[in-house]
């Protein structure tokens, strides 16, 4: 069998000879055109004029074009309608495509793309959540609320109380390849596009839209990209869209590349938000009731906003059983570019409040934070399993799977956890500059897509004659290994080995209606489609084997690269052959749809996830606290990846999801200025984790459990969970700054050297 | 603009090319040569995804100028394996499943080709503090550098 080993990336002997094609690297046509959107420096207001003259003018310039040029609908919205490739006149951030320069050269595009003269009557633009709030610029009518008890009463009758506030950063995906596409026209007005998204099918949708035509006029082939982490969900729409209709302006391919700053300043980010929190709890360190009020900042459009929201209300429990809960989340329009999916898609923000809660009423008890936090944790999966009754989240589903009691024992021990804080409270004591910090944070997230019918999947699986096997499903590779997984799958199923398996790119024209890979769904729903595509053949082939040798399918065997058919052994391509001669179909689809799954998203009551991923953290850190200078010294991780389909490709999720959860709540810092114009739009500015700040020490152990739900090969998905990890490095810098006096530190994220050192301060000057 | 001719060495290989003043030798690699494994990040020299060597030196290619080529010795990422036969470095990334989705991986590789011919036994911390200016946003960096100290070791073993 494939699955389960640690076999490499399917492409590493492409990525490490450079040999590997990203959409950029794929051939062009001869005549292939280039393009570049004009931007908006106006975060808000009215075009008065738009002088095009010096553009169209430029050096190399074939066309420009203006939401008038657009002849049918090219909205690049996946959810409402409400973002026009192009502004039809209104300003809605700093950084809104206005006009696209099609030119014969990328460079030439751009230059002329500055050239605009645009005059914008400017309006004031509602930038912080207070001015949202002061505006009632929101989506949605008022703020979404799940209640469970009664948390006004339960607050008020708690032994202790207490209340504070939070604010979060939004995140850079950097995804080391920009956005990219091509779009090459075909005869009839068909289009073909080559685009960098985890969502060809919305591309699909999208593009036909734009061309007015129907989405089988539409082909779109990805291949791979060089990283994604939902940064490509939905904000590759706009450079295929504009691909498309170029393409079918000029009769020629077209091509789109953002260049890095311009990719920052107009594709969606991180959701930033805003928590204040009321927490009522007893002398234990029992939590009784908590409060959550969420603000986020969605930006000038829709987008995926309102689904994140609700992720982050999802996971306002975390891995705690709290009596009565209350969260109110409130879904802010700003001036400013459209916050999108990113890895954990809201949830990290609503973990970040639970557990800035349970450090809050550590350090108001003067506890140990991991002992808090086990004493409020859900009842372990095996207690249920024994008759204890499972506790309920907010949203009224049941928690049966719970790993975390045991994998909590066994992650502190391993780290050494409590002899570790004594020897830093000793080591603390006598350095008065560098103080270190070690800090414990779990992580429960729940697994599907919350929009129940995305649920889906399609696999298209075809077996030549000579025995090779051609597999194409609805996900796509942006790195995280989900083609290497889904292939161990069908060599599996066929008992063959994986070179016999041909990976091949995801295409609409193959198999259609997908979901986005998101959610971190691609290898359970894919995974489990090709296996219904590959047994559909299999099942066939082994009717007939069977009948051929005069015996009955169920003593067909697949393994080893050969069928036992009785006493007979033949290789699976003579088997193949065979199946071909006898006229046996030896092509198939397979599907599949996640099932139990039951959930009202206004109510807030249902089986919203099919089960939930766990995971456990320990970070050491030290910090100066006259510069606010950090370091990681030590992360100590045991992950859930229920029975691993790739230990060496799950092990890699989850340092890299690590280290940039913890970028997330350290370095990763977005800055706009009073105007509303992103000011960190370069990797010069914004920084993320380089191999310098990875820790010293780095432990990452996977926890062997099998999926207690039907998965493929009882499997957990791995994409998303463990970027919360990262949620303990922030917290040990929290626990760092609190050795430097009595109050609390009350950190906001992200924890840069100007937050440490500025909290440093506070906590020294309130004694 | 006049076109510069421009000659040079690429990998060993006497190379010709005509490119912009102004063009640089990232566009000239990609564009001009159809040497697509050198990629661009970020454009300004901070991501390294581009990294090449100029006479052994470690350089972003974004920043060169494709005439600068003229004389020089250009490395890139095509020429680090011999035919079939990865380098050590390049099978170490794979053994140690030191990539993910793999764009850095040039970049990478030919940076820390860099230092092992510089310095052929060098701690983990010099091999860190080497590869900062080479960024990734997958891995968490743990197998990196794994995979480049163990192929440090193997080529000290071998020469």
């Amino acid at each position: 069998m494939s699955v389960a080993k640690p076999l490499p990336h399917d492409a590493a002997a492409l990525h490490v000879t450079g040999a590997a094609r990203y959409v950029d690297d794929v051939p062009c046509p001869t005549g292939t055109l280039h393009l570049a959107f004009g931007l908006s420096d106006t975060a808000r207001g009215t075009i008065t004029k738009m002088d095009l003259h010096a553009v169209r003018t430029a050096p190399d310039v074939v066309a420009v074009l203006t939401a008038d040029d657009l002849e049918f609908d090219a909205d690049t919205s996946p959810s409402n309608r409400d973002e026009p490739l192009l502004s039809t006149g209104e300003v809605h951030f700093a950084g809104q495509p206005l006009f696209l320069v099609i030119a014969k050269s990328h460079l030439a595009a751009r230059k002329a793309a500055t050239k605009a003269k645009v005059t914008i009557d400017a309006q004031t633009p509602i930038l912080t959540i207070d001015e949202a709030l002061a505006e009632n610029s929101r989506f949605e009518d008022g703020p979404r609320i799940y209640e469970k008890g009664n948390a006004e009463d339960a607050l008020t009758q708690a032994p202790n109380r207490l209340q504070g506030q939070l604010t979060l950063g939004g995140q850079e995906h950097f995804y080391l390849e920009g956005q990219a596409a091509m779009a090459w026209p075909q005869e009839s007005g068909d289009m073909h596009v080559f685009s960098s998204t985890q969502h060809p099918t919305e591309i699909q949708h999208k593009v036909a839209h734009a061309i007015g035509k129907p989405m089988h006029a539409v082909r779109v082939e990805t291949r791979r990209m060089g990283g994604g982490f939902g940064g490509k969900e939905s904000q590759g729409n706009a450079l295929a869209i504009a691909c498309a209709v170029a393409a079918r302006a000029t009769g020629k391919p077209c091509k789109m590349l953002y260049d890095r700053d311009d990719d920052m300043v107009i594709t969606g980010k991180r959701h930033d938000f805003r928590i204040d929190y009321d927490v009522g709890f007893d002398d234990q360190g029992r939590i009784h009731a908590v409060s959550f009020k969420q603000y986020t900042r969605c930006g000038w459009s829709m987008d995926l906003s309102l689904p994140v929201a609700d992720r982050a209300m999802l996971h306002a429990d975390n891995a705690y059983d709290i009596g009565h809960m209350r969260i109110e989340s409130h879904r802010l329009k700003t001036n400013i570019c459209s916050a999108t999916a990113f890895r954990g898609f809201g949830g990290p923000q609503g973990m970040v409040g639970i557990e800035r809660v349970m450090d809050h009423v550590a350090h108001a008890l003067g506890k140990d934070p991991a002992e808090v936090r086990q004493t409020n944790y859900y009842p372990s999966a095996k207690s249920v399993a024994a008759g204890k009754i499972p506790g309920t989240t907010p949203y009224g589903m049941e928690v049966t799977d719970f790993e975390l009691h045991e994998m909590t024992d066994a992650l502190l021990a391993k780290a050494n956890y409590a002899q570790r804080r004594a020897a830093i409270a000793d080591w603390n004591a006598q350095n008065p500059v560098l103080k270190k910090g070690i800090a414990f944070s779990p992580v429960k997230f729940g697994i599907s897509f919350t929009l129940t019918h995305l649920n889906q999947a399609g696999a298209l699986v075809h077996v030549y004659q000579d025995g090779s096997v051609h597999l194409n499903h609805g996900g796509t590779e942006m790195g995280q290994g989900l083609f290497q997984k889904v292939a161990q799958v069908a060599a599996s199923r066929f008992g063959i080995p994986l070179d016999m398996v041909k990976i091949t790119a995801t295409d609409t024209g193959k198999v259609p209606n997908t979901s986005a890979t998101a959610a971190s769904s691609g290898s359970d729903l894919n995974g489990m489609a090709v296996k219904a595509a590959c047994d559909t053949i299999r099942d066939r082939m082994a009717d007939h084997l069977a009948m051929q040798h005069q015996t009955t399918p169920d003593k067909v065997i697949f393994k080893d690269g050969q069928v036992q058919i009785g006493d007979h052994v033949i290789s699976f391509a003579d088997a193949a052959q065979s199946a071909w001669m006898a006229r046996v179909s030896l092509s198939a689809t397979g599907f599949y749809k996640t099932p139990k799954l039951k959930w009202d998203r206004i109510r807030g009551t249902g089986r919203p996830f099919f089960y939930f991923a766990y995971g456990a953290a320990i970070t050491e850190v030290v910090i100066d606290t006259l510069t606010g200078e950090n370091r990681i010294l030590r992360t100590d991780i045991i992950h859930d990846a229920g029975a691993s389909l790739n230990p060496a490709i799950d092990i890699g999720q989850v340092e890299g999801a690590y280290v940039q959860g913890a970028g997330w709540l350290t370095t990763e810092e977005l800055v706009w200025d009073d105007a509303g114009r992103l000011r960190t739009h370069a990797p010069s500015t914004y920084k993320i984790p380089a191999c310098s700040d990875r820790p010293d020490i780095f432990n990452v152990e996977l926890w062997d459990i099998e999926n207690r739900e039907d998965t493929i090969y009882r499997s957990k998905a791995v994409g998303e969970p463990p970027f919360m990890l990262g949620i303990s490095a922030w917290l040990a810098l929290s626990d760092a700054v609190s050795s430097c006096g009595p109050a609390y530190p009350a950190l906001n994220a992200p924890a840069t050297a100007e937050e440490i050192w500025r909290a440093a301060r506070k906590v020294t000057q309130d004694v | 603009m006049t076109k510069v001719h421009v000659t040079t060495t690429i990998n060993g290989d006497p190379t010709e090319f005509l490119c912009e003043p102004d063009e640089t030798l990232l566009d000239v690699l990609r564009d001009r040569l159809g040497m697509t494994g050198s990629k661009e990040g970020c454009g300004t020299g901070d991501c390294g995804a581009c990294s090449v060597t100029l006479n052994g030196r470690l350089v972003c290619s974004c920043l060169v100028l494709g005439a600068e080529a003229e004389g020089q010795e250009i490395g890139t990422i095509e020429g680090m394996a011999q035919g079939e036969n990865l380098h050590v470095l390049q099978k170490k990334f794979i053994e140690h499943a030191a990539l993910q989705c793999g764009i850095c991986t040039p970049g990478l590789l030919v940076a820390a080709k860099s230092l092992l011919e510089k310095n052929p036994d060098p701690t983990e911390e010099e091999t860190r503090y080497w590869l900062a200016g080479n960024l990734c946003r997958c891995t968490g960096y743990d197998k990196i550098i794994r995979a480049v100290m163990d192929a440090a070791k193997e080529m000290r073993e071998a020469a």
